[in-house]
């Protein structure tokens, strides 16, 4: 795509990657993604980190819409992973840069990733500022934000936030901006960005909200690496991260199962109607069809996860341990939750399953349920029921 | 006791302490200070947990 002139002198300079739907090896994109670059001209000329190595064609070619990319002074690399520095060897060879500044973490992490100690970096912490001519650059570390390399880059004169992977969305599109894409579809976006990737740091971005709001930062748009820049709802996605980040539960609850002979299925139905009937929202996902980078946004809100499972070889079916190692991993908080599944002879997977909820911090609130084959009229009366303990639960923790 | 980071998994060890950041070694988890935090991810003391 070609350059977008986001602020006088300063240029979106990227690339949409249009194709793109598995995101780092764990989680989906269905809407494809961008990398965002930013350029900013001024008497120093600066660029704001980079693109994946497959992509660097795709950034010359915008760089060199506006600019000889030779005429570049310093690189800023905001964070380290791949697809926003695999550009690096190339871009450092072509550019020659004076500096390459990044954080103390990032330096160490740059030189195990392409082995070049003889780079010009400069290495920058919290607080430290830069010259460009009329504008300076102020840089705040956001360790584990979501790498422990990450950091902000402020320039105050423009009142301009380039926030590395904070506030991104995964997002193809001809659009650069919040204001020109349909509002909801965004935020799901953003809900989804973060429930994948920045959930597990959910008590970082609450500290990082306050120290960005105590360092007084006047702030008119936010430029994340990937997706739309933040320009007219900056006070709505900075109120949903401060909402997804406290993790205060909805009354809202998440089924999600997998099935051999559709018992274990007619169970997670019968259990969903059962908290439907007190009053809780409730999203069921067979995990055959809804992939586990699909499931978390829902479970970011929820009260309640109920897992379910036949089982198989004297244990879980292997989906059910593909999605809750990674809901594990992404640490979501104060929920509580129940293991259900039908069984043919030895029947483990629901006490497994229970188990492994405790061991991701989910408090248990009903003991495995399993029945046997196949559920009678009784069977799924009682299925019913314990969705509805379940839900008295949700209703009796979730003021209205 | 070694402590971990419930946010990034760096484990403290008292018998290394964490002289970069003016801990000694041989300090014990409740004689860190107050204000200290993670080296690695910035997390305050509140975030970690006692190994195991």
């Amino acid at each position: 795509m070609l350059p977008v002139e986001i602020k006088k002198d300063i240029f979106w300079v990227g690339s949409v990657d249009w194709n793109l739907r598995d995101f780092h090896g764990y989680s989906l994109a269905r809407r494809g993604t961008t990398y965002n670059a930013y350029l900013v001209k001024d008497e120093k000329i600066a660029l704001f980190d980079l693109v994946p190595a497959n992509h660097v064609d795709e950034l010359l070619r915008c760089l060199k819409a506006t600019i000889d990319p030779e005429q570049i002074d310093y690189l800023i690399v905001n964070h380290v992973e791949p697809d926003h520095s695999g550009a690096l060897p190339k871009i450092m060879d072509i550019v020659k840069p004076e500096k390459v500044f990044c954080s103390p973490i990032a330096k160490q992490a740059l030189i195990s990733h392409y082995h070049r100690e003889d780079w010009p970096y400069e290495v920058v912490a919290t607080g430290d500022s830069i010259s460009l001519g009329k504008r300076t650059v102020t840089f705040l570390e956001t360790k584990m934000l979501h790498w422990p390399d990450s950091m902000f880059s402020f320039i105050p004169e423009d009142k301009l936030l380039i926030s590395s992977d904070a506030f991104g969305q995964n997002l193809a599109s001809s659009e650069r901006f919040d204001d020109q894409v349909d509002k909801s579809l965004l935020f799901d976006l953003a809900a989804s960005y973060y429930a994948n990737i920045i959930l597990p740091f959910s008590p970082l971005v609450q500290k990082l909200l306050a120290k960005v709001g105590e360092v007084g930062w006047d702030i008119d748009m936010i430029a994340p690496d990937h997706g739309l820049i933040w320009r007219t709802q900056l006070p709505e996605i900075l109120a949903k991260y401060g909402e997804w980040s406290a993790q205060k539960p909805q009354r809202k609850a998440v089924v999600f199962y997998d099935t051999m002979w559709k018992s274990t299925e007619r169970m997670a139905r019968a259990i969903a109607d059962g908290m439907m009937a007190e009053g809780v929202s409730v999203q069921v996902f067979s995990l055959k069809t809804a992939h586990h980078s699909d499931v978390m946004p829902f479970i970011m809100d929820a009260q309640a996860v109920v897992a379910g499972s036949p089982t198989h070889n004297n244990g879980m079916l292997p989906l059910l341990a593909d999605m809750l190692t990674y809901m594990k991993g992404l640490k979501p908080q104060g929920k509580i939750g129940a293991a259900f599944g039908s069984y043919g002879w030895s029947g483990e997977a629901p006490k497994q399953i229970s188990e492994f909820l405790q061991s991701a911090k989910v408090e248990i609130v009903a003991d495995p349920l399993r029945l046997k084959n196949v559920p009678t009229d009784q069977d799924l009366a009682a299925c019913q029921e314990f969705g509805s303990k379940i839900g008295r639960e949700v209703i009796a923790r979730v003021p209205e | 006791m070694r402590y971990v980071c419930s946010i990034c998994g760096y484990v403290y060890d008292p018998s290394e302490g964490d002289p970069d950041s003016g801990v000694a070694a041989g300090t014990s988890f409740d004689d860190v200070p107050a204000d200290w935090a993670c080296p690695v991810c910035g997390a305050s003391k509140d975030n970690f947990e006692p190994e195991g």
